[in-house]
């Protein structure tokens, strides 16, 4: 009887330490492809959405969104899609987003995943404050840069002489022509895409792409001493004392030394 | 053509059910039908009515999000409806892969595959809730809802009203795994879903019950039940089948020719 109660006991112990093994396991394979699937993230989400992290874990994949569009710019990731399952985003060289002003989109999402305050400016729905991402145009590929007149994303953008404008230039090449070339700026451009959609080079020569991907940032030790209000954040500013010592020893002598104090 | 209704009602009304619900939630999305909108993780009835799928808000707390009151009264909704009528009747009356499974399990039928000799089932149907755990700690680790990222049956009900894609591979896999590996397997062993709502099938009202008195211990029930467990008083006792488990599919009581079976509300006051 004894016995019997100890195999027990050990069988117990042998089914339980399996099934740690194979969840384990199949959590290790869930992660993974799950890490695999999130790191796609050059895509373009609907105005309004959350930062990439929480939008994946805010978005319930409902589809309100896209059935809201009228424009059937929005589209739920399919599998075979290589983008996060059943999440969604546009392709704005197919179908842009034509920026309506009511937003339909955002304020169907029922799980906060699109965010109406995102797109408000003083309590009312503005599109033009949308953040879906920034157009980019590459000066190789695009014709205004080689002295062609077109200005196609300019007319195009429904922002137009604000997130695009047209800066002219001598074409020294010719001596009598002007380069006029589309200028993006970021402060006024939401990344509809209407450029993107009318860019008339065999592949968009500008494009959208995601605002985290496009920017660079100058980082907090860079300010602007012709711009007022940057120049404020001076005023609280303390003095930072570096870590290795200015040298003492005359820059001739630096100079003259050749590059040894370098190495 | 009576004996035909007496047999199958129970599953014609199932099937009409859950083929109208995808056909209102496609309507909803080709041609702007204001019923039913969205899809099984979260809609909006008469564009007034929330509901969402409470495991998957269940998941997202897991992961972090912040849950907004919409998801969460609808989560309310969802959960309340289902714990009146039987957890699981969300599996047989609503999810459209039930139909997948249960023409897998009529195939193993006509192919006569479980009275190969030898073949048995290696797996335990506890199996859904280690996987409904597993699902809560990979969405707490990853920041999203895990079971939500892979779960054929979100894939299936939004790539039919939203596009396919490559969603068939999981039709074919679910039945191909039913079919071949394991017996009722996806929704009978693997389905944190379906965990899920045997759990909170465990306060249903809507009961199959079973009068052992006119039970000719034919045990047809038992051939067709996806949770055959769970009748596991017939021909012994009369007793309520009172395990979250059971579906509420009421195939059982339209095979049964003996009137031992039927549905009935549970009664508060337990004898």
């Amino acid at each position: 009887m004894e016995k019997e109660q100890g195999s027990d006991r050990r069988k117990f112990i042998l089914d339980m330490a399996r099934g740690v093994g194979i969840a384990a396991l199949g959590g290790f394979v869930w992660s993974a492809f799950i890490d695999e699937a999130k790191a796609s993230q050059l895509l373009l989400r609907p105005p309004g959405a959350l930062k990439e992290n929480d939008f994946l874990r805010t978005c319930i994949k409902c589809g309100l969104c896209v059935e809201a569009c009228p424009y059937d710019t929005l589209m739920l990731a399919r599998p075979g899609d290589h983008r996060p399952l059943g999440t969604p985003f546009f392709l704005p060289r197919d179908v842009p987003c034509y920026m309506c002003p009511d937003i339909p989109c955002v304020p169907v999402c029922p799980s906060g995943a699109l965010d109406k305050k995102s797109v408000s400016t003083e309590g009312h729905l503005n599109i033009k404050s949308a953040q879906m991402g920034l157009a980019v145009v590459d000066q190789e590929s695009c014709i205004a840069f080689w002295g062609i007149q077109c200005d196609a994303c300019y007319r195009a953008c429904p922002i137009l002489g604000e997130a695009i404008t047209i800066e002219y230039s001598k074409n020294e090449r010719t001596g009598k022509h002007a380069f006029m070339v589309p200028i993006v700026h970021s402060g006024a451009c939401t990344g509809c895409g209407l450029c993107e959609h009318a860019c008339v080079t065999q592949k968009a020569s500008i494009h959208i792409l995601p605002r985290e991907v496009a920017m660079g940032k100058a980082g907090n030790h860079y300010i602007k001493g012709w711009d007022k209000k940057d120049e404020k954040r001076l005023e609280n500013a303390k003095e930072i004392k570096t870590t290795t010592e200015i040298s003492k020893k005359s820059a001739v002598d630096s100079l003259n030394s050749g590059m040894k104090d370098l190495y | 053509m009576a004996k035909l209704w007496n047999n199958y009602r129970y599953l014609i009304l199932r099937r009409i059910v859950q083929i109208s619900l995808l056909v209102l939630y496609f309507g909803g999305n080709a041609w702007g039908w204001k019923i039913l909108r969205g899809d099984l993780s979260a809609s909006k009835m008469f564009n007034m009515i929330p509901m969402s799928d409470p495991y998957a808000v269940l998941q997202m707390l897991a992961a972090g999000a912040v849950i907004s009151a919409d998801l969460l009264l609808g989560a309310a909704i969802a959960t309340l409806f289902y714990m009146l009528i039987g957890g699981r009747a969300f599996c047989s009356w609503v999810c459209p892969i039930n139909m997948v499974t249960d023409a897998a399990s009529y195939a193993r039928r006509v192919l006569q595959i479980d009275n190969i000799k030898g073949t048995r089932q290696p797996a335990s149907r506890n199996i859904r809730y280690w996987v409904l755990i597993l699902s809560l700690v990979v969405s707490a680790i990853m920041g999203l809802a895990a079971f939500e990222f892979i779960s054929p049956i979100s894939m299936v009900v939004r790539g039919l009203v939203f596009g396919l894609g490559f969603g068939w591979a999981a039709v074919v896999v679910i039945f191909l795994f039913d079919l071949l590996v394991l017996k009722n397997g996806w929704c009978g062993h693997v389905c944190p879903l379906g965990g899920f709502y045997s759990l909170i099938g465990k306060f249903s009202f809507i009961r199959v019950h079973h009068n052992e008195a006119n039970c000719t211990a034919c045990m047809k029930c038992k051939v067709v039940c996806p949770e055959s467990q769970v009748l596991y008083m017939v021909g012994k006792e009369s007793l309520p089948v009172l395990s979250g488990e059971c579906t509420n599919c009421a195939r059982c009581i339209e095979v049964c020719d003996d009137d031992a079976l039927g549905f009935s509300i549970k009664s508060l006051i337990k004898k």
